[in-house]
């Protein structure tokens, strides 16, 4: 039995190691003076130097952040609407229906979005620039807010609402006082979902971006096809150790609070 | 007043619904019966089964993305069935999260490097004497660094499915004189393929479209579905041709779901 | 509620932030005033230091704004957010930008300088009078190659790129235009052909060629090519010459029986704002001492004859970068084609793509 759990714990840390392999080379190399991935040079700091004298890369990057900051907000709104919106429905066919709806954006490839939304965009005559880069990104999330919401709704007790409105409570009252606090947490994992949607995404956004607005993806991509640039290593660094400090707050708090419940949550995404 | 209610929230929703979902779809599916002057056509059609490069380029499409679920499955199943054994599985399961929550361009442009001539792997061949290997724009690569990319996502599902069934069941099983490998056939994988199926769901469909890794890595050697489609609205700009391989990918992401059984879990995007 | 609201406020305060520090952080990379000229170029495709100089000349100050591909300038202008008054694409862009009505007419009257430009460089047939554009580079596309895996001055015409010794060693521009092109001119077809036939035959011949191709990429072959990670590669002159400056075990030649002949150009858009700050910076940069310095900066074939004599000595009789005329007559240069023929040509390549394996 106790051989088992070496073996088992073997088998776990070969995989993270190569898990984190191509992490770990890119950051190694951030800190070499040469030009390539092959042999390191010397230590210095000039990369991150480069990375943060790049005016661009960090207009970029702030960018990058408002886009998922402000699409999730919208998606989660339009979202929430619509898992209230479905949940209220008035026959199951109709409320199978939406969902089967709902659902179509959550499985289609990429590329298909991609090239869809762009059809749709010219067709409308809508330029390619920030604006459809929203767009976009909010369609795109709307679906993952509505699938965690929808949960929350379903367990509420009914009968705290009729509570409510025996009570005298007016619509907006139940809305604002029972309704929304106790799909709070639904809310809450939606947008994250949506922030995370957002900032992965490269395909949808390559196809529908334009006008001189890129998103980090995008610009990531392009510097890939000029070849090795170890600005990028210095901005890989960066990234790594943002989700890292990220990720620890978020295990601190949520082992502090209820053990699992949370945490199950972020593995509902992947 | 509570239908007034109700449209409220549906209002934004359906809009959503009707632009994002439907339209997008129906104008992919116009494109594809039209020439680049908007006259009815079935030319594109024609074209794609009247040609054998295009049949090719689709089977072969097919085989990588049936390869690369295949491998994932095959290192991410123990993976998942182990990390049900571990103590501290909040820890470890986020340590296999982390990394994908780094840009998935970063990750492929690591691995420009981890494979080139004179990059990490044929350093370490080196030691053995074994001289350097080709595998930068191999079909091998880009199917390595799509199963690296994917691995995560496999493990997930897999994981909450095993860790959902009841220990009394396979404890039964043991009891009852089963071997391992019984149990493992008769009730362990049965009772995980819930996981199994929206594992392969998320990466089947959208490994076909990960163009990024067959231009970075299969310097355009491999063309899947996703990257021709990718080709002709941003390259080639013939968007009707375009357009009629995105309805076919659309057909075959209809008959995977198919096969996979149609139960709605909590799947992803991606 | 409240709680909620608080949130949303909050994010949108800080998408506020966001908004007003991105901008603020894009445009402090460029100028401001009103003695404002704003270049778009291909990126590193100028010597810094002579913008400078033009700066304290004349006064202007220069905004100098970058794209990497044809296309993208084509829909940026065409879209007319930025006001560019000075914009250099490739021949056959000149003339589709010229087509769309996107271009200004020259006052030559402004460009003594372009007096200096060689015979071979100006009325080419994108626009014989030259009346909407000047040429700022040219180069030619040829065969690069690494005398590590390749015996010196064994590869001399587009037919050797077919050899089986070369199995998985050849890397492509991807290219549509030049990689069929390459395959046009080894049969002897014009690189331009709208013939239907001879633009099959060139496919079928890229077909065979599939064996031999290792990747076919973007401007990542410059960093493989210096890399010694394939012996041979299809790219432009001026891409070559970096990679030669960079690997001396690199040599770069203009195939048999002919090839392709390109240039890059001042234009001036129709949105222009300051026209006359443009004319004014395209005679500085055809003035022969400054159309040197960039030479040697960027690495590229000036078009000003006059500007030769200040290069290296080595660098002008390299006839290489600079052939010599009778070659240059038999180089061809590429044309706008009819938006079906170009969707002809893209189709065929695309096709060749999913064939290589």
């Amino acid at each position: 039995m106790k051989q088992r759990h070496l073996g088992a714990r073997l088998y776990l840390i070969v995989l993270l190691l190569v898990l984190y392999l191509p992490i770990f080379y890119l950051i190694y190399f951030s800190f070499s003076s040469g030009q390539n991935m092959n042999h390191f040079q010397h230590f210095t700091w000039e990369h991150y130097q480069t990375l943060f004298n790049d005016s661009r890369l960090l207009a970029i990057m702030l960018q990058t952040l408002l886009l998922a900051l402000l699409s999730g907000l919208i998606a989660t709104t339009v979202g929430t609407f619509g898992a209230i919106a479905i949940e209220a429905a008035r026959s199951k066919r109709e409320k199978s229906s939406l969902l089967a709806l709902n659902n179509v954006l959550m499985v289609s490839p990429d590329v298909i979005i991609g090239a869809s939304f762009l059809i749709f965009f010219t067709a409308l005559g809508l330029s390619l620039n920030f604006g459809s880069v929203l767009l976009s990104h909010v369609a795109f999330s709307i679906p993952i807010v509505v699938l965690m919401v929808l949960p929350r709704i379903k367990e509420m007790d009914a009968t705290l609402i009729d509570a409510a409105k025996d009570l005298g409570a007016s619509s907006y009252q139940v809305f604002s006082q029972v309704l929304i606090p106790a799909i709070m947490p639904g809310i809450l994992a939606g947008f994250f979902m949506a922030l995370t949607y957002s900032l992965d995404d490269f395909a949808v956004t390559f196809f529908v971006t334009g006008n001189g607005f890129t998103t980090l993806s995008v610009e990531i991509y392009s510097r890939a096809r000029q070849g090795i640039d170890l600005e990028v290593n210095a901005l890989s660094a960066i990234i790594f150790l943002v989700v890292l400090i990220g990720v620890l707050i978020y295990y601190f708090l949520s082992v502090r609070s209820s053990r699992t419940k949370h945490n199950r949550r972020i593995g509902v995404k992947l | 007043m509570k239908n007034n209610k109700r449209v409220f929230f549906l209002v934004p929703y359906l809009l959503w619904i009707v632009l994002f979902v439907i339209l997008p779809l129906l104008l992919i599916g116009w494109y594809s019966i039209t020439d680049t002057n908007g006259h009815f056509t079935l030319e594109n059609y024609q074209r794609f089964f009247g040609s054998g490069t295009f049949l090719r380029m689709s089977l072969n499409s097919l085989w990588y993305a049936f390869l690369i679920t295949l491998f994932t499955l095959v290192i991410s199943y123990p993976a998942a069935y182990l990390l049900t054994k571990m103590k501290h599985q909040q820890f470890w399961l986020l340590l296999i999260i982390l990394p994908t929550w780094i840009n998935l361009l970063l990750k492929a442009y690591a691995f420009i490097g981890i494979l080139g001539t004179h990059g990490m792997v044929n350093q370490f061949l080196q030691l053995f004497g074994l001289g350097p290997v080709n595998m930068l724009f191999t079909n091998f690569a880009f199917i390595l660094v799509a199963v690296y990319i994917e691995i995560p996502f496999m493990i997930l599902p897999i994981y909450n499915a095993i860790a959902d069934i009841n220990p009394a069941v396979i404890q039964a099983s043991e009891d009852l004189g089963a071997s391992k490998w019984q149990t493992f056939r008769y009730v362990l994988w049965p009772l995980s393929w819930p996981g199994v199926e929206s594992g392969i769901q998320a990466i089947f469909i959208p490994s076909l479209s990960l163009f990024m890794l067959t231009r970075l890595i299969g310097g355009n050697r491999v063309i899947t579905l996703g990257t021709a489609i990718e080709e002709y609205f941003m390259t080639t700009m013939n968007w009707n041709m375009g357009a009629t391989i995105g309805v076919i990918l659309i057909v075959m992401m209809i008959v995977v779901m198919l096969i996979t059984g149609q139960r709605k879990k909590g799947r992803t995007r991606k | 509620m409240k709680k909620l609201l608080w949130g949303i406020s909050a994010i949108l305060l800080v998408c506020l932030g966001l908004w007003g520090l991105s901008n603020k952080l894009l445009q402090s990379s460029a100028a401001s005033g009103n003695h404002k000229l704003i270049i778009y170029n291909w990126g590193d495709y100028i010597d810094p230091d002579l913008i400078s100089k033009f700066e304290k000349q004349t006064g202007y100050r220069v905004t100098y704004q970058t794209f990497d591909s044809n296309e993208a300038m084509y829909t940026k202008i065409k879209q007319g957010g930025t006001a560019y008054d000075l914009a250099v694409p490739s021949e056959y862009m000149v003339t589709k930008l010229r087509k769309a009505g996107l271009l200004e007419k020259l006052d030559l009257s402004k460009i003594p300088n372009r007096k200096y430009l060689g015979k071979n460089f100006i009325h080419q047939s994108f626009d014989p009078q030259n009346e909407y554009s000047l040429p700022y580079f040219w180069g030619t596309l040829g065969i690069i190659y690494n005398d590590k895996f390749v015996k010196a001055g064994s590869i001399t015409s587009w037919n050797d790129l077919w050899n089986k010794k070369y199995r998985h060693n050849i890397l492509l521009v991807d290219s549509a235009r030049d990689i069929m092109g390459l395959s046009l001119a080894s049969l002897g077809y014009s690189m331009n052909t709208t013939n239907t036939i001879e633009l099959h035959l060139a496919k079928t011949k890229l077909d065979n060629l599939g064996s031999n191709v290792k990747a076919i990429i973007a401007d990542e072959l410059k960093m493989y090519m210096i890399q010694n990670e394939a012996a041979i590669g299809v790219t432009w002159s001026g891409e070559a010459s970096e990679m030669l400056a960079a690997n001396k075990h690199l040599h770069y030649v203009v195939p048999k029986p002919y090839s392709n002949l390109w240039f890059d150009n001042f234009v001036v858009p129709k949105t222009a704002k300051n026209p006359q700050a443009a004319y004014a910076f395209i005679n500085f940069m055809l003035d022969p001492k400054n159309a040197a310095q960039n030479a040697e900066y960027v690495g590229y074939a000036t078009p000003v004859e006059a500007a030769l004599k200040y290069l290296p000595k080595s660098v002008r009789d390299d006839k290489q970068f600079y052939p010599d005329r009778k070659l240059v007559k038999r180089l061809e240069v590429f044309k706008d084609l009819s938006k079906s023929k170009v969707q002809e040509y893209n189709d065929l390549f695309l096709e060749f793509k999913m064939y290589v394996h």
